[in-house]
C-alpha cells in the first residue's frame, strides 16, 4: 500500500507554520515510539530483576542441590532448599490438566467450528468467554466447596485438597483458552479442502477429522502450548485446592507448585528463605519463556501453511 | 446411493455425537458454575455486607472498602494505560517504519502477556513497594496492573486500528491534514469500537485478578478518608478480599458473596463488550 507522503498538496502554508507543523509532527512520533518503547522496556526489567534477584540463592544453594533436591524445608533450623517436589509437581500437574482439558476442549471447537449452527456457535461461544472471565479465585473457592469434599469421601482420605483436585480445575480453567484458538486455527482452513474430500465420498465426520484437522495441525498445537503456559503460571486457584504442602507429587497427595511456592511464603520470608522463594520464581519465568518459545514457533508456522 | 461400510458408518456416528456432547459439557459447565455461585452467594448478599466496613468490635464484615479499592484501581490504571497502549499501538500500525522495531515490541508484548501474574506480583512488590519505597499500596497495585494489562490494551488497539480502510487515511492526507490529525479525526474514530472492547476486556482482567495484587496492593480492608489516602494505603480488591476471607478466615458464606458480585460483574462486562462493539461500529 503506498501512502502519501505527508506535506505534500498543502499550498498556500506559510513556511514558517509548515516548520512549526513538521516539528509538531515529528515530535508526535517520537512520543508514540516512546510508548512502544516501554512495552520492551518492561519485558527487560522483569527479565533483569527476575534474574538478579535469583541467582544470589542458586549460587549460595548450589544449582544440582537447588533444582534436584527432593526437600524443602524452609524454616527448620538446618533449611533444605530442594525445589524438585515444586517442578514435578508443577509439571504433572499441568500435564493431568493438558490431559483432561485438551480432548474436550478440542473435540468441542470442531463442533463450533464445523458442525454447530450459528445460532448455537454464538451460545458456545458466549459460554467459551464467560469461563474465561471467571476469576481464578472463584475456580478455587468451588474447588474448595465441591471437589475437595468429593475427592475425600471417594478415596477415604483425611483431606481431599490434593494433586487431583489441583488438575480438575486447571483443566477447567485451560479449557476456554484450548477452544478458542484451536477454532480460529480450524476456522482458517481453506473451504476448498473439506469440499474437496465431501467430494471424494468422505463422510462430514473423516472430513473434519483427517482433513480440516490436520491442516489446523500447528494452530491446535499453539492451543496446547498456550493451556501449558496458563496452567503452569496459575496461582490462586491452585493454592486453594492442593493442600500446599511440599510433598513429592502423588495423585492423592497434597502439593505445592512451583507457583504456590512462591504465593505461600512470601510474606513471612526474610534472609536465604526468601531468596530462594525469587529462584522459584526464576525456573518459573524460564519455565515459561521456553513455553513462548514454542508458541511462537508455533504460531510463525500456522501463519505461513 | 453410495455404499458405506459399516466401520466408517460407526465412525461417522460415534463423532458426532462426541462433539456435540463435549460442546454440551462446556456449556452445561458454565450454566453449572454460574448458577452454584448464584445460588449460593446471592442469600449472603446484605445491605449491611455491602455498604459497610469490617468491624471486630460488632463481629460484622462489610465489603464496601474492597468495592471503593477495586474501583480506585481499576479507574487508575485505566488512566495510565490507556494513553500508554493507545499510543504505542498508533506507532506500531501508523508511524514504525523500522520492521525490527515493530517486530521487537510484539515480540515484548507477547512475552508480557505470557508471563504469570505471580511473577508480575513479585516484581512489583520489589521495585514498587520495596525498592521506590511505596509499601503496600494501591499505588503499587495499580503501576503492576498497568504493566500487565499493557499487552492486551496494545494487541487490541492494534487490531482494531489495522481494520481501518487505507482509503481513509489516503484521503485524510488528501485533502491537507497532517499525520497526527489524520490519526485523530480519521482512524481513531473509526476503530473506537474496537479499542473500548480491548478497556472493557482490561477491566475483566483487573477484577479478577490476585496473585499479582496480593503482595503489591495488599489486601487491607480499611476505608480511606479521601483519595489520595486510599491511593497511598494498602488495599485489598474483591478478588483479593475473597481468598482472604475464604483461605485465611475461612468465611466461606462471605466468599460466596464475594464470587457471586464476582459473577454478576463478568456478565455485565462481556454484556457491555458485546454491546459496545455492535453499537460504535459505523
Amino acid at each position: 500500500m503506498k501512502r502519501i507522503p505527508k506535506g505534500e498538496g498543502q499550498t498556500g502554508i506559510a513556511p514558517k507554520t509548515k516548520s512549526i507543523r513538521a516539528a509538531f509532527e515529528k515530535g508526535m512520533n517520537v512520543l508514540f515510539f516512546l510508548c512502544g518503547a516501554v512495552a520492551v522496556l518492561f519485558v527487560l526489567f522483569i527479565s533483569v530483576y527476575l534474574i538478579v534477584s535469583g541467582i544470589p540463592a542458586i549460587r549460595e544453594i548450589g544449582l544440582a542441590d537447588f533444582l534436584f533436591g527432593q526437600v524443602w524445608k524452609s524454616t527448620a533450623k538446618e533449611p533444605q532448599f530442594g525445589i524438585l517436589p515444586f517442578i514435578l509437581t508443577s509439571v504433572y500437574g499441568t500435564a493431568g490438566a493438558i490431559v483432561v482439558g485438551v480432548p474436550i476442549g478440542f473435540l468441542t471447537a470442531v463442533y463450533l467450528s464445523k458442525a454447530a449452527s450459528p445460532k448455537i456457535a454464538a451460545v458456545i461461544r458466549t459460554a467459551v468467554e464467560l469461563l474465561s472471565g471467571i476469576p481464578s479465585v472463584v475456580y478455587g473457592l468451588i474447588g474448595m466447596t465441591i471437589l475437595v469434599p468429593a475427592i475425600r469421601t471417594a478415596f477415604g482420605l483425611s483431606s481431599g485438597a490434593t494433586l487431583l483436585a489441583a488438575i480438575v480445575v486447571l483443566a477447567i480453567m485451560v479449557l476456554p483458552y484450548i477452544i478458542s484458538v484451536s477454532e480460529t486455527a480450524l476456522c482458517a482452513v481453506p473451504k476448498e479442502y473439506e469440499e474437496g474430500s465431501l467430494a471424494l465420498g468422505a463422510t462430514e465426520m473423516e472430513t473434519y477429522f483427517r482433513v480440516s484437522v490436520p491442516a489446523a495441525s500447528s494452530g491446535i498445537a499453539a492451543a496446547v502450548v498456550l493451556g501449558v503456559g496458563r496452567a503452569i503460571g496459575e496461582a490462586m486457584a491452585v493454592m486453594m485446592v492442593a493442600g500446599n504442602v511440599a510433598n513429592m507429587p502423588s495423585l492423592l497427595e497434597s502439593v505445592r507448585f512451583l507457583t504456590t511456592a512462591v504465593a505461600s511464603e512470601m510474606s513471612y520470608s526474610a534472609g536465604l528463605q526468601r531468596q530462594a522463594l525469587f529462584s522459584i520464581a526464576l525456573v518459573l519465568f524460564l519455565f515459561i519463556m521456553m513455553i513462548n518459545a514454542v508458541l511462537a514457533i508455533l504460531l510463525k508456522k500456522g501463519k505461513k501453511s | 446411493m453410495e455404499h458405506k461400510s459399516l466401520r466408517r458408518t460407526v465412525y461417522d456416528r460415534t463423532m458426532r455425537i462426541l462433539i456435540r456432547v463435549c460442546a454440551a459439557l462446556t456449556c452445561l459447565l458454565l450454566a453449572f458454575l454460574i448458577g452454584y455461585i448464584f445460588v449460593n452467594g446471592i442469600p449472603n448478599i446484605t445491605w449491611q455486607l455491602l455498604s459497610t466496613e469490617p468491624s471486630f468490635r460488632s463481629d460484622t464484615i462489610g465489603i464496601l472498602p474492597n468495592l471503593v479499592n477495586t474501583l480506585v484501581l481499576i479507574l487508575g490504571t485505566l488512566l495510565i494505560v490507556l494513553p500508554l497502549g493507545a499510543g504505542a499501538a498508533i506507532y506500531l500500525t501508523e508511524y514504525a517504519q523500522n520492521r525490527r522495531v515493530v517486530a521487537a515490541i510484539e515480540f515484548a508484548a507477547e512475552t508480557l502477556s505470557g508471563i504469570p501474574s505471580i511473577l508480575f506480583g513479585l516484581v512489583g512488590m520489589l521495585f514498587f513497594t520495596e525498592l521506590l519505597g511505596w509499601g503496600g499500596s494501591i499505588r503499587a497495585g495499580i503501576m503492576t496492573m498497568v504493566i500487565m494489562v499493557l499487552p492486551t490494551i496494545i494487541r487490541t488497539t492494534q487490531e482494531s486500528l489495522k481494520s481501518v480502510p487505507q482509503s481513509y487515511r489516503e484521503a485524510s492526507l488528501g485533502l491537507g491534514s497532517g499525520k497526527w490529525h489524520m490519526i485523530r479525526t480519521a482512524v481513531l474514530p473509526s476503530s473506537v469500537d474496537g479499542i473500548v472492547t480491548g478497556y472493557i476486556l482490561a477491566i475483566g482482567r483487573i477484577l479478577g485478578e490476585s496473585a499479582a495484587l496480593l503482595f503489591t496492593a495488599g489486601s487491607a480492608s480499611i476505608l480511606s478518608s479521601n483519595l489520595l489516602q486510599t491511593i497511598n494505603s494498602s488495599g485489598g480488591t474483591l478478588s483479593v478480599a475473597l481468598y482472604m476471607y475464604v483461605s485465611e478466615r475461612g468465611e466461606l458464606e462471605v466468599g460466596f458473596a464475594i464470587a457471586a458480585i464476582l459473577m454478576f460483574l463478568a456478565l455485565l462486562l462481556n454484556l457491555t463488550a458485546k454491546v459496545a462493539g455492535k453499537k460504535l461500529k459505523r
